[in-house]
């Protein structure tokens, strides 16, 4: 018996959201008793998994699953976990793990909860928190196959580490045919990314001009933040789509979340709740953003900002 | 070409979200219920395939009687048929296994969906129905051409786009992108006066094992209220920020 961590390597390094994964496959596996076991693909430094608590770790390498595949990848998972008699596999939320964790479900015939936040509250039965409605509730979830399939959110258990001594092994498994190929991908190379930054930038109707832009992009620069903008100024043509955060635009689970010249429309809002610390920097102060904001400043971002950019760059060259 | 689209009735974003039954079931009291709107998307996918291309579409969901004005929108937008199976699905494998058992027995080309529907989130439904169907299957779809059975897709991927090309039969699950905001479709007059003579079949459910379910909600602990700092103490912020929110 085992409970089996999927943690993905993004060109060979892993991100955070893999540590993350593999700290609460840890915690799972400590409340049922059995070893953690980590698959990865293609890692350049598998053994760093072993820092946070995976006792066995398994790596496939393989050229073919240089660029990812769901049903390729959620099927060498189905391997694994039926080798290793796996009772809980846990997948991150990343866009990739998205995309596999329902495959994986069907392959298991697992019963799947996705955006789990917490450990499970029980083991018997097996019981997991959700976040639900944006964020607004969450749901507890009671999982009643022998097989069980947890999506874990973003930047909600946390990382722990938990030094153990693994032991590695290669595993060449069968490929299956895929039905899907990729023919190219577009990626701005050097730029930090919404899904991967702890702190994201994000501007709205309120700095009247993609003109302005050059502050926001100062701001996140500072703060190594990812851009991100209101729907509007994306509709507007402002800024591109793809950093169009909120309902029907990207999730944010960051740390930290700077809103400026944001009202915080519920549409908005349900898109970045997620995040831990959210700031709002607004001439209105009946904005409704305040209300969901932690810290606010009521003033003129173009006063504001460039002081603020100052002030970090001062800050960060004291705390660096 | 033969379209699925599946749609789910969400409450409205706008929605108050509580709980009645010492909390084990959403409280609909009150609560405007819409198309889900990332299916929107996915259903005005669909319509410039059928204007273009040639197609017929058929929009489909699991749920009670209470759906039926949702399904009603969507023939009124210009879905063809709409079919509901009847019952209350108590998790994403359900809806899924339910779905896959009328997609099998009409043996779609294309089965369009958004990528999550925004009252649970769970992004479960699209996956789950092409792992049974054996469909080829692109998640977060942001845009998709379809040539004599070959399909181009763009998916979304962390910090880009990636262009995949795959065969049908496929599950598109989708999001802004399939068509843009301003292309979304909306019913006028005539297409609602069409809608009522559609057909609106009603399936019944199959026995279904459930995997999971949902016990009980809860709410996010009362938040405190915003701290606000003068436009002129930036610093304070920066104090803040860093030694009470450890974020910086």
């Amino acid at each position: 018996m085992s409970v089996l961590v999927f943690a993905e390597a993004s060109e060979g390094k892993f991100k955070k959201i893999a540590f993350e994964a593999v700290s609460y496959g840890k915690k799972v596996a400590e409340q049922l008793g059995v070893s953690l076991v980590a698959l990865t693909i293609n890692a350049d430094n598998a053994a760093e998994l072993a820092a946070y608590g995976a006792a066995k770790i398994i790596k496939v390498n393989n050229e073919v699953l240089k660029s990812f595949d769901a049903k390729i990848t959620a099927n060498i998972i189905q391997q694994v976990a039926e080798k290793e008699a796996s009772q809980v596999v846990v997948i991150d939320s990343s866009s990739n793990g998205l995309y596999l964790a329902p495959l994986v479900a069907v392959n298991l015939n697992a019963g799947f909860a996705s955006n789990v936040m917490a450990a499970p509250s029980s083991t018997t039965p097996f019981v997991v928190k959700r976040k639900a409605f944006s964020n607004k509730a969450f749901n507890n979830t009671e999982i009643n196959t022998e097989v069980k399939v947890i999506g874990l959110a973003k930047n909600s258990f946390g990382i722990f580490e938990n030094n153990t001594t693994a032991s590695e092994e290669d595993f060449s498994p069968e490929i299956i045919a895929s039905g899907v190929s990729s023919v190219g991908v577009n990626k701005a190379s050097g730029k930090v990314t919404i899904a991967d930054a702890e702190i994201v930038v994000s501007g709205g109707r309120g700095l009247k001009g993609p003109e302005n832009w050059g502050l926001i992009e100062d701001l996140a620069e500072v703060l190594d933040a990812a851009l991100a903008c209101s729907k509007p100024v994306s509709d507007l043509g402002w800024r591109p789509h793809g950093e169009h955060v909120g309902q029907t635009g990207k999730p944010v689970a960051s740390n930290l979340y700077i809103a400026i010249g944001i009202s915080g429309a519920i549409q908005h809002v349900a898109g970045i709740n997620a995040s831990k610390v959210k700031v709002v920097i607004n001439t209105d102060p009946e904005a409704p953003f305040f209300k969901v904001a932690d810290y606010g400043i009521v003033g003129d971002a173009f006063e504001v900002v460039p002081e603020l950019i100052e002030k970090l760059k001062a800050f960060k060259a004291q705390n660096s | 070409m033969k379209i699925l689209v599946c749609i789910s009735h969400v409450p409205d974003t706008t929605s108050k979200i509580n709980f009645t039954d010492n909390n084990s079931a959403f409280d609909t009291t009150g609560v405007q219920y819409v198309i889900n709107p990332y299916d929107e998307f996915a259903l005005s996918r669909a319509m410039w395939f059928k204007e273009k291309q040639g197609a017929t579409v058929t929009v489909i969901t699991v749920g009670n009687a209470t759906t039926e004005p949702t399904l009603r929108k969507c023939l009124a937008i210009g879905a063809d048929d709409a079919i509901r199976i009847n019952t209350e699905a108590l998790d994403g494998f359900q809806v899924a296994k339910e779905l896959a058992e009328v997609a099998k027995a009409n043996a779609y080309d294309l089965i369009l969906t958004g990528r999550e529907s925004i009252d649970y989130n769970g992004a479960m439904v699209p996956g789950m129905l092409a792992a049974l169907l054996d469909f080829n299957f692109i998640n977060a779809c942001v845009g998709v051409e379809i040539e004599s059975g070959a399909v181009t897709a763009s998916k979304e991927i962390d910090g880009g786009t990636e262009t995949l090309a795959t065969t049908l039969p496929a599950v598109i699950a989708g999001q802004k992108g399939l068509v843009e905001e301003k292309d979304l479709r909306i019913p006028n007059m005539r297409g609602i006066m069409m809608a009522r003579k559609k057909p609106l079949a009603i399936v019944e459910p199959q026995t279904i094992e459930v995997a999971t379910k949902a016990i009980n909600f809860e709410k996010p602990a009362e938040k405190s209220a915003c701290k606000l700092v003068d436009a002129s103490n930036i610093d304070g912020l920066i104090d803040l920020l860093h030694n009470e929110a450890k974020v910086i």
